[in-house]
């Protein structure tokens, strides 16, 4: 209860810092090319009334929390059960391995080439982007597993579900959480790249957009509000999830 | 009368365990033979390392690689109660989450937190096991494996790492259990006091591989086991036993002292 106003108050003024150096930067160098932080939030302000910013805002949203899931949990269950058996582990390693060391950049390329222009792809790409990272980390999560307490579920006799839900995901947070944390960082990248190259819609595309036409201040206002969303699912969602993930520690 | 429990066959030729990397199989158990009377509290002992946790593994059905048979009867698939050495309870479920996990979904609530008192663990229902003392973590245990209403209790060191005047309040609160809630006990324990106190039969188990090389059913009531005479010829008794492989032996009231 005391610890969050404090922080509070130091996130705050931390950014209005941030916010006062931007501009007296701004105002230094005066340049068309380096619009000041006062301009830029009143064009965010702008383009959110009236302008596209919401729809791209959301198209990018969208396609960022689908890849996301699917990235998510499709990874911990591969993760699971390359953890859990010996011979799917040494089948599909050197696959995980490849698409680690494979460019997101060149993922999404050769989607659109061979599945078109499409929403698909373009989720595909980012999600296959993120996959191995969360099969790596869930995998290393499962090996780790403690097997008194699942010979104490298996004695009792309690059910799969039960035995997931109890025993084994509480286990698996931890590296879920560290999924979560950098899959998201990576993934709100990716599908800018996926958006600038393929997509008519979303803040990669209205990012390009605005490179062309060399208006910075639009391009800076958008790329904000997207930071502004990020941070908010930050220490809207993952922290206050983290948190209560591990109340039971002293 | 009380209600009928459960009777364990216990036949195994072997148990092995496998050698990883070039190591040589280890040899568990070997020709392991006892049975286990309905409501008989059994207590198993041995030196360390002879395959006492094995053993109760393989009756939970934990382990099933191995040459032989564990038969129940009447019922041939029991409810099991396994207290295991350490309390491996869940760290991130309370007292009262940890019991009820090993319950139907329906189960009574009611009866649950009456358990939870009747253990001593009314106040400590809600807390989370990190905040537990070792013996209340193991009243949390005792509870998990009394709350499913077992016909079978196996119960592996469960009061170890105890200081004395907390593993005998622990022991006087499981014969008090017992004695409402019947169930056919094997209880593993290396304390030779521990074992007399509690037993109705005392199997002991040679050194790895095991097999039980003495038996000795304790006659004495329970409530005159206390005298450190009693005790002693007892543990005497046992002692020889230990030394002269399969010559059972009853020992009555009367004929110690």
């Amino acid at each position: 209860m005391v610890g969050l106003p404090v922080s509070l108050a130091g996130r705050v003024t931390s950014l209005l810092s941030l916010l006062v150096a931007w501009e007296a930067a701004a105002w230094l160098v005066h340049s068309r090319l380096f619009p000041g932080a006062g301009a830029v939030l009143a064009t965010l302000a702008e383009e959110a009334i009236h302008g596209d910013l919401l729809h791209q805002l959301g198209a990018t949203l969208a396609r960022v929390t689908i890849a996301f899931t699917l990235a998510m949990s499709i990874g911990t269950a591969i993760g699971i059960a390359m953890a859990r058996s010996r011979t799917l582990d040494t089948l599909l390693d050197s696959g995980v391995v490849l698409l680690l060391n494979l460019p997101a950049l060149v993922i999404a390329v050769l989607l659109y080439v061979w599945f078109g222009l499409t929403e698909a792809a373009a989720i595909g790409a980012v999600t296959l982007s993120k996959l191995p990272t969360v099969v790596v980390t869930l995998r290393e999560g499962a090996r780790t597993l403690d097997r008194d307490l699942g010979d104490m579920a298996k004695s009792f006799r309690l059910s799969t579900w039960r035995t997931l839900r109890h025993v084994v995901l509480p286990q698996l947070s931890p590296f879920f959480l560290i999924a979560s944390r950098t899959g998201l960082a990576l993934i709100w990248k990716i599908v800018l790249v996926v958006e600038l190259l393929g997509r008519p819609d979303g803040i990669g595309y209205a990012i390009q957009v605005f490179f062309q036409l060399f208006d910075i201040r639009r391009l800076i206002a958008y790329a904000l509000a997207f930071v502004a969303v990020v941070l908010a699912v930050e220490w809207g969602v993952l922290q206050p999830l983290e948190r209560r993930l591990t109340r039971w520690r002293r | 009368m009380a209600p009928v429990t459960v009777g364990v066959i216990i036949d195994i030729d072997e148990k092995q365990y496998p050698g990883h990397a070039g190591r040589t199989p280890v040899t568990a158990l070997r020709n392991l033979r006892a049975c286990v009377a309905p409501s008989e509290f059994c207590v198993i002992t041995g030196p360390s390392g002879c395959g006492k946790t094995t053993l109760l593994n393989l009756i939970a059905g934990l382990d099933r690689d191995f040459a032989g048979v564990v038969n129940f009867e009447p019922s041939p698939a029991p409810r099991i109660g396994y207290v295991f050495q350490s309390p491996r309870l869940l760290p991130w479920r309370t007292v009262r989450d940890n019991v009820a996990l090993v319950l139907p979904r329906n189960a009574d609530r009611a009866a649950l937190d009456a358990l939870l008192t009747e253990i001593g663990l009314a106040d400590a229902a809600d807390a989370y096991p990190a905040r537990l003392s070792g013996g209340m973590a193991r009243r949390a245990a005792l509870a998990r494996a009394f709350a499913i209403a077992p016909d079978l209790l196996l119960m592996d060191e469960p009061f170890l790492s105890l200081d004395a005047p907390a593993a005998e309040r622990l022991r006087r609160l499981l014969l008090r259990l017992i004695s409402t809630r019947p169930a056919t006990v094997l209880f593993v324990t290396h304390d030779l006091a521990e074992a007399v106190e509690l037993a109705d039969r005392i199997l002991v188990l040679s050194a790895a591989p095991g097999r039980v090389v003495a038996e000795m059913p304790i006659a004495v009531p329970r409530e005159k086991r206390r005298g450190p005479e009693i005790l002693a010829a007892l543990r005497a008794e046992l002692a020889r036993l230990a030394g002269h492989p399969i010559e059972p032996c009853t020992l009555n009231g009367a004929g110690v002292g």
